[in-house]
């Protein structure tokens, strides 16, 4: 189990908590179990959600390793100019 | 409207063209002459990105009809250099990392020259109010008065 | 992970070279969107609504299609329904259907023999409007009762009962802030305002089309991103992507503005039409009306401090307005606002709402900079109120390594502090102030971006190099990439080639943006090289009859690893080269990947300025930028980066915004009322580089394009408040604005 920590917009969906427990070894299956655990997440997931993974940032790297003490936020799709 | 028959000299060389009577000198250097040097960034005076000369007066080929140019010698940044050689204006550009899109740097080194053909050493606000009509978005000018002070200086020592 | 290189020596990285492309753009010769032409090519032109908000009841171009020279006509009805939201707004953008979302949205476009006989046929097209209420203001068009620019586009994070106009809500941020705020020793809030502002680059849209009947295309584009450009017209059109070669031209500036399509789907859809090539370019008015801009803000900032200058709680409530289509970047305000401080309670909400403007396209840090300049404004009118150093007061709460961000993640090494200190120890901080100027200064901060990256490098049999790389060079990274490449390599310079392939010619590359190309593409070269050593080694190795892995690239050579390898003189890059053919064919390195870990970074900008009283005025009579670039490539280059960043940040601050009239009208599309700052307007610009490497590149690197740009707002609001002794808190600071608030205040005293 990994914990998510979720922003705050995102808490209506998971009951109000603002870090939940998904079980996932990678970037997708974090993704998968959000979207399993919690369907309200389900649109913002298909539209586009960053990750940072111990304090770096990833974009769309599924199969990143995530271990069960990793430092897990989810963030918005990030763009620049 | 009728075309009108142009002779001029553009950098030096006899040039014909025909031109509508409302047709821009930008209009003629870029699409009648593949002069492509100078830019249109507004087409309305206010950028200086089509600054050339014009029998030795510093213009904004966009504000210049083509038929004006009758007789007159023109000067565009395609005649800069010569003989292959860069001038020390175009050659301290690069080596003060002057541009950056270089969208506005025919306009600024035609400006420049002008400026130094007539002040060899100019200050430095002497150079920011000469070159206030040649917008650069890139750089905040500070490398562009960097450059044309060293091209100016090799310029006075050579 | 890659962190073995930081304490390398390094032969290029850090030296200054010239540009590839220098003489080319010195001497008239480089060719950017608009100075390509083709034979038999048309003039194309867009007719554009003079309304800001209009239900377009019918089109008719029958006159316009038989005036003769017109070649094509095209509407919305000539694109692919697009049912993906992403892609049908990026099309109605292009082209309105059923309503007219902002003064100067395309309706219809020509293709005409002539510039003339376009613009004569222009008149000729006849549309039918039905004028709407209209909304320019971000806060009017959150009202319950504002006019709805587009129904039924709200995210689902959006409450129940607001305005239609109302896309998105974020929050962000931990803690508690109502016991946050009860620690505090005084607590400011104060609403800001800012102006849209335009990217402004010198060079409008330009675009060459040819597009054949068998759907096979070639376009010619002045972009930030042709791949990108290939994926939204082969949409748009219904191409499919091997099929549309884009190329992209050199490019004069862009900043984010160029990172979409405006003219391209349009000149495609022409040249589909007529059978002939068709070329676009538009004027500044256009420009301005129909591309760009930021988005538009209203912002509340609420801070509690202690009387010694720690924070305690800070909450920001953030209204943005991307235009008439929905827009995302406040999620990036939201989470950047309050990302320089170490703060236990901080809180962001963030709304974007539509308005009839136009469609926002990036801007260098997109987001940031309204966001930061409201809280480094609160931070500052703490600073005064408590009588406490602004550097100090900085320092004490500076994010450091292992903080908590505000944005959710915890930092890993970043240069916040170290760029705070760079500040406080320069001379600037610390020389006297005449009287009446103000100084002021700004933390920044932005996030910067990896993203797909393809490199290929091809070794030659000469000993040279050419390297194909996928994103437009917009400020010097082709010299960058070949530094990189060249320092890999242990080549010299100049033995380098770094061209931008079109899409057919290399695998797909993200737009320039985001501060990724010397990360990414740099990362890619690195890998590229290290790619073709590996194959260099192996042929020095069958050449010498010993293992591959008994050989080792020292200083563009290679070299038997070690005394049990073998005696054998090294072999150059050159050597191996030449007979590359006889033992095994060309060689080439290639990396693709998806670049991550760019790297935040930070920046930290001072500036002196005088105002003047009597005319509202500022001058701004000194000014530095601190910023923390991982590794300078190209120092030069850097600190371009970081001078041009603050000037669009000064121009913002004192001068630039879209400016509406009660029609809903753009009343200055152009540079003459439109003012960026100008030469004569200016002092130099002085940088202060710092190097804290980036841990995820092999050199270091952190992106350097974005951050410059945030922290001007506040710098110069700061220093004009102190210089006039009222706390300003609306942008740009235009002379009637500053007379104004002057004026006001000193009726109240
Ligand atoms: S194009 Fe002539 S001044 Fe801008
Ligand atoms: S270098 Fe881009 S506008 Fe001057």
């Amino acid at each position: 189990m990994v914990a998510v920590t979720l922003w705050g917009s995102l808490r209506v969906f998971t009951n109000g908590r603002a870090s939940v427990e998904i079980e996932a070894r990678n970037f997708k299956e974090l993704l998968d179990g959000l979207v399993a655990a919690y369907p309200g997440l389900r649109p913002q997931i298909e539209r586009g959600v960053s990750m940072a993974l111990n304090g770096r940032i990833y974009k769309e790297a599924w199969f990143t390793e995530i271990r069960p003490d990793s430092e897990v936020v989810l963030m918005p799709y990030m763009q620049g100019g | 409207m009728k075309s009108i028959h142009i002779s001029t000299k553009v950098n030096g060389d006899a040039m014909e063209f025909v031109c509508a009577p409302d047709e821009s000198l930008l209009d003629v250097l870029r699409n009648r002459l593949g002069l492509t040097g100078a830019k249109e960034g507004c087409g309305t005076g206010d950028c200086g990105a089509c600054s050339v000369t014009l029998n030795g007066r510093l213009v904004c080929a966009c504000l210049v009809l083509g038929a004006e140019v009758d007789g007159a010698e023109i000067g565009t940044v395609e005649g800069i250099a010569t003989d292959g050689v860069l001038h020390p204006l175009q050659q301290a550009f690069i080596d003060h990392a002057a541009l950056q899109c270089g969208i506005c740097t025919p306009g600024i080194l035609v400006a420049a020259k002008s400026l130094l053909d007539r002040n060899p050493d100019p200050t430095d606000t002497e150079l920011r109010y000469w070159l206030a009509g040649n917008l650069c978005r890139c750089t905040g000018y500070d490398k562009i008065i960097a450059a044309v002070q060293d091209a100016a200086q090799k310029m006075r020592a050579a | 992970m890659m962190d073995t290189g930081h304490k390398r020596i390094f032969k290029v990285v850090g030296t200054r070279p010239p540009r590839p492309d220098g003489i080319d753009k010195v001497t008239g010769r480089a060719q950017y969107g608009a100075d390509v032409s083709a034979p038999g090519m048309l003039t194309g032109r867009i007719l554009r609504s003079p309304h800001a908000h209009a239900e377009i009841v019918s089109i008719d171009t029958s006159a316009a299609e038989a005036l003769p020279g017109v070649k094509a006509v095209v509407t919305s009805k000539d694109f692919v329904f697009q049912d993906d939201d992403f892609f049908r707004d990026v099309q109605e953008n292009c082209m309105a259907t059923a309503k007219a979302l902002y003064d100067g949205h395309a309706v219809a476009a020509v293709a005409a023999v002539s510039p003339e006989v376009a613009k004569a046929a222009l008149k000729l097209i006849k549309v039918t409007y039905k004028q709407l209420p209209h909304v320019t203001d971000v806060d009017l068009a959150m009202r319950p009762d504002a006019p709805v620019v587009q129904d039924g586009r709200s995210l689902e994070t959006v409450p129940a009962g607001m305005s239609a106009n109302v896309t998105h809500h974020s929050e962000f941020g931990h803690g508690d802030l109502a016991s946050g705020f009860a620690k505090a020793d005084v607590i400011v809030e104060r609403s800001f305002t800012t102006a849209a502002t335009h990217q402004g680059y010198i060079e409008p849209h330009a675009c060459l089309a040819a597009m054949n009947a068998d759907g096979r295309a070639d376009l010619w584009c002045c972009t930030q991103g042709q791949y990108n450009v290939r994926t939204l017209c082969a949409a748009l059109l219904g191409l499919e992507a091997s099929q549309l070669r884009v190329t992209a031209s050199e490019i004069g500036g862009g900043f984010g503005g160029k990172t979409t399509v405006f003219i391209e789907p349009v000149a495609l859809a022409l040249s589909r039409k007529s059978g002939k090539p068709v070329k676009i370019v538009m004027t500044r008015d256009e420009v301005f009306k129909a591309t760009g801009p930021t988005v538009t803000s209203s912002i509340d900032v609420k801070i509690g401090m202690t009387r010694d200058g720690r924070i305690t709680a800070g909450e920001a409530h953030l209204r943005y307005s991307g235009g008439a289509f929905p827009s995302g970047t406040v999620d990036m305000g939201g989470q950047a606002a309050f990302a320089a401080y170490d703060l236990a309670a901080v809180r962001t909400f963030g709304w974007n709402a539509l308005t009839n403007r136009p469609k926002e396209a990036a801007y260098r840090a997109p987001g940031a900079p309204q966001a930061i300049y409201a809280v480094e404004s609160v931070i500052d009118e703490l600073c005064q109120n408590l009588n406490l150093d602004p550097l100090d007061t900085r320092l004490k709460n500076a994010a450091k390594k292992g903080t908590l961000s505000s944005y959710g993640p915890t930092f890993d090494d970043i240069g916040l502090i170290a760029t705070l200190e760079a500040a406080k120890k320069h001379p600037h901080y610390t020389a006297p102030l005449a009287a009446g100027v103000g100084r002021g200064l700004s933390a920044g901060f932005w996030f910067n971006f990896g993203g797909n990256t393809c490199v290929t490098m091809n070794i030659n049999t000469d000993g040279t190099v050419s390297v194909t790389e996928g994103n437009p060079d917009i400020g010097g990274s082709r010299a960058s990439i070949s530094m990189m490449a060249a320092e890999e390599l242990g080549v010299p310079y100049d033995k380098i080639r770094t061209i931008i392939a079109d899409t057919a010619s290399l695998g797909h590359n993200d737009v320039t943006d985001g501060s990724r190309v010397t990360f990414a593409v740099g990362l890619a070269t690195i890998k590229a090289a290290q790619d073709a050593i590996a194959k260099m080694c192996a042929r020095a190795a069958k050449l010498w009859g010993i293992d591959a892995e008994a050989v080792e690239w020292v200083d563009g050579a290679a070299v038997p690893a070690g005394p049990n390898a073998g005696k054998f003189p090294p072999m150059s890059l050159a050597e191996i080269a030449a007979v590359s053919f006889q033992t095994g064919g060309p060689i080439a390195g290639h990396h693709e990947f998806h670049a991550d870990g760019a790297g935040v970074s930070f920046g930290v900008h001072l500036c002196d300025v005088a105002v003047d009283r009597e005319t509202g005025a500022t001058k701004v009579l000194r000014y530095t930028v601190f910023q923390d670039a991982g590794r300078a490539v190209h120092p030069a280059y850097v600190e371009g980066q970081m001078q041009g960043g603050a000037v669009q940040g000064i121009g913002w601050a004192l001068n630039e915004e879209y400016i509406y009239g009660a029609d809903g009208r753009l009343q200055n599309a152009g540079f003459l009322d439109y003012r960026v700052p100008v030469a004569s307007d200016l002092p130099p610009i002085d940088t202060v580089i710092l190097e804290i490497p980036n841990p995820g590149h092999p050199y270091g690197v952190r992106g350097v394009g974005e951050t410059p740009i945030v922290p001007p707002l506040a710098a110069l609001s700061n220093a004009v408040s102190r210089a006039v002794g009222v706390r300003m808190q609306s942008l740009p600071m235009s002379p009637p604005r500053i007379l104004a608030a002057v004026m006001a205040h000193d009726a109240k005293v």
